[in-house]
């Protein structure tokens, strides 16, 4: 098998699984109990909330737990409409955003609140004169992704936060693509909550954090017990925080050597498929990405058949093609970038990690070649170009 | 859920080996539909002799489901005469597959209006009227 799917998930790295091993067995205890068998747990979960404050340039007492980026994400966003609904309902946020942002935005709508779905250029890089612009009176959050997880375009967050800071606007960057992979200092990076997972970093599945500006007044999502100090309630998932942890501290030893690696075959694969395979383009910025993030898209053929060959060669891959998500329209990240329908549908994203070889590089890519041909071959839109230009 | 997992063996197996790929050299009929912006489109090509399909081939742009459905489609209709084909159903279609996901049901339509639209095709360059024959939906999302 050749995995190149690593912003859908990643995995989990030895010394993680490792780290949380005892926590799933003899140190089972509830962190929140009182005796001495609960001590060391507590103190645990408090070195990890350390080491991600650090990672950060955050305090340590601004980082809270949850089930994942989902969460964070849903969090942020109706914390912030609820806490803040008597200043206003306008939250400003960007086309491209994860559906958890999205159908989050969506909600509040039908709650009443008005969101303003500010676009991007051709790189899938948010407008900032249009987001500038935006700016009300009775605005409360700015929400922009930290980078994107389908194209890997990475956004302007410093410019971002200094906007809304400027006009007096709490700012949140989902950024569980970005965390792990790039430097984040939200002092420096004018960053007020910022949402990550566990899972997108060689981390276990099921744990994120939402850190949160201490001066910002937050109402749980998740109401209950008095864990994260009474943020957050539910009894702490100690190996998954644990977990966490350990990913994030590897993640910032190795980010740079590890980024280096992932950027030259990362290029080498677009170079060689854009070369190799006519008719192809690259979706999102050819430098300005992620280090992990290929995506490009086929005309004539269509992704979720690419895909099924693709897994036939146990290569793993995604696309934004409608038929994956169960839709008729493709990615709404492809379509607000300027593609159209047809050109949306035939499209191929890879995520590689350091794992991936030179050799499996090319094995994709020679691959991919002859499933190309294939799929064009049976495609009409095909049939008509090769006519049309005969 | 994967769709790999959620396609039936049949599916499968039409997808991976499609039959009558390809095209026919001055159909007696040639039908397209479906639209890009869907991301499913469907031709069909006839050969049709006394009233009698000899050969059908195919070209589809779209999911695995479509080109099963596109496949089967045309094994299904060699052989029968112009009104047996017209009776092909998406129905018929799905059941031969082995069903297809709730998603994908909208392939087996338009796997049904493609052949419609051939022999639709084929009736109009021969001024033939054919009984129960209409005017194809260029584009099955209209229709539902």
């Amino acid at each position: 098998m050749i995995y190149m799917d690593n912003a859908a998930t990643t995995k989990i790295r030895p010394e993680v699984y490792e780290a949380i091993e005892p926590y799933l067995k003899d140190l089972y205890a509830n962190p929140s109990s009182i005796y001495t068998f609960a001590a060391k747990t507590a103190k645990d979960i408090e070195a990890a909330r350390n080491t991600v404050a650090d990672f950060l340039g955050a305090k340590s007492n601004e980082i809270y737990f949850t089930a994942g980026g989902s969460e964070s994400d849903n969090w942020a966003l109706k914390s912030v409409a609820f806490t803040m609904r008597n200043k206003g309902k306008h939250i400003i946020t960007s086309t491209i955003e994860h559906h958890a942002i999205l159908h989050t935005c969506e909600f509040l709508e039908r709650a009443g609140y008005d969101i303003t779905y500010v676009g991007v250029d051709e790189y899938g890089v948010i407008k900032l004169d249009e987001l500038e612009a935006a700016i009300r009176e009775d605005t409360i959050l700015i929400s922009v992704m930290y980078a994107n997880n389908e194209i890997g375009s990475i956004q302007p967050i410093k410019e971002i936060g200094e906007i809304a800071h400027k006009h007096g606007v709490l700012f949140h960057t989902d950024a569980v693509q970005a965390y792990g992979h790039v430097d984040i200092n939200v002092d420096e990076q004018n960053i007020d909550m910022l949402s990550a997972s566990g899972h997108k970093i060689n981390g276990p599945k099921g744990v994120g954090i939402l850190y949160i500006r201490s001066a910002i007044k937050m109402e749980p999502l998740i109401h209950g017990g008095a864990q994260e100090r009474g943020r957050r309630a539910g009894t702490l998932n100690a190996p998954g925080i644990i977990g966490f942890a350990k990913a994030t501290e590897l993640a910032k030893a190795e980010l740079d050597q590890r980024n280096d690696y992932e950027i030259k075959l990362r290029d080498y694969i677009i170079k060689r498929i854009t070369e190799e395979i006519p008719y192809t383009r690259l979706n999102g910025h050819p430098t300005d990405r992620l280090a992990n993030n290929i995506n490009i898209s086929f005309r004539f053929i269509e992704g979720e058949s690419l895909l099924i060959l693709l897994d036939q060669k146990g290569i793993c891959g995604s696309s934004g093609s409608a038929c994956t998500s169960g839709s008729l329209d493709p990615s709404h990240v492809l379509l607000a970038i300027g593609l159209p329908h047809e050109i949306a549908h035939g499209s191929l994203r890879l995520t590689i990690s350091e794992e991936n070889t030179y050799e499996e590089a090319d094995a994709v890519v020679d691959e991919l070649k002859r499933i190309v041909e294939r799929l064009r071959n049976m495609s009409p839109l095909y049939e008509d170009f090769v006519k049309e230009n005969r | 859920m994967s769709q790999v997992l959620e396609y039936s063996e049949k599916v499968m197996d039409h997808f991976s080996n499609p039959r009558n790929v390809g095209e026919i050299e001055n159909a007696s009929g040639v039908g397209t539909v479906g639209n890009a912006k869907c991301g499913d489109i469907m031709r069909i090509f006839l050969d049709i002799e006394d009233n009698v399909i000899k050969d059908a081939k195919f070209k589809t742009f779209g999911c695995g489901a479509a080109v099963a459905t596109s496949s089967i489609a045309t094994e299904m209709i060699i052989g029968k005469t112009v009104e047996e084909a017209l009776k092909l159903t998406n129905k018929a279609v799905m059941e031969a597959l082995g069903g297809l996901p709730p998603v994908k049901v909208h392939c087996s339509l338009l796997a049904e209006e493609a052949v419609h639209a051939a022999l639709w095709d084929y009736a109009q360059k021969n001024g033939l009227m054919i009984e129960g024959l209409e005017p194809p939906v260029a584009d099955i999302e209209e229709r539902e």
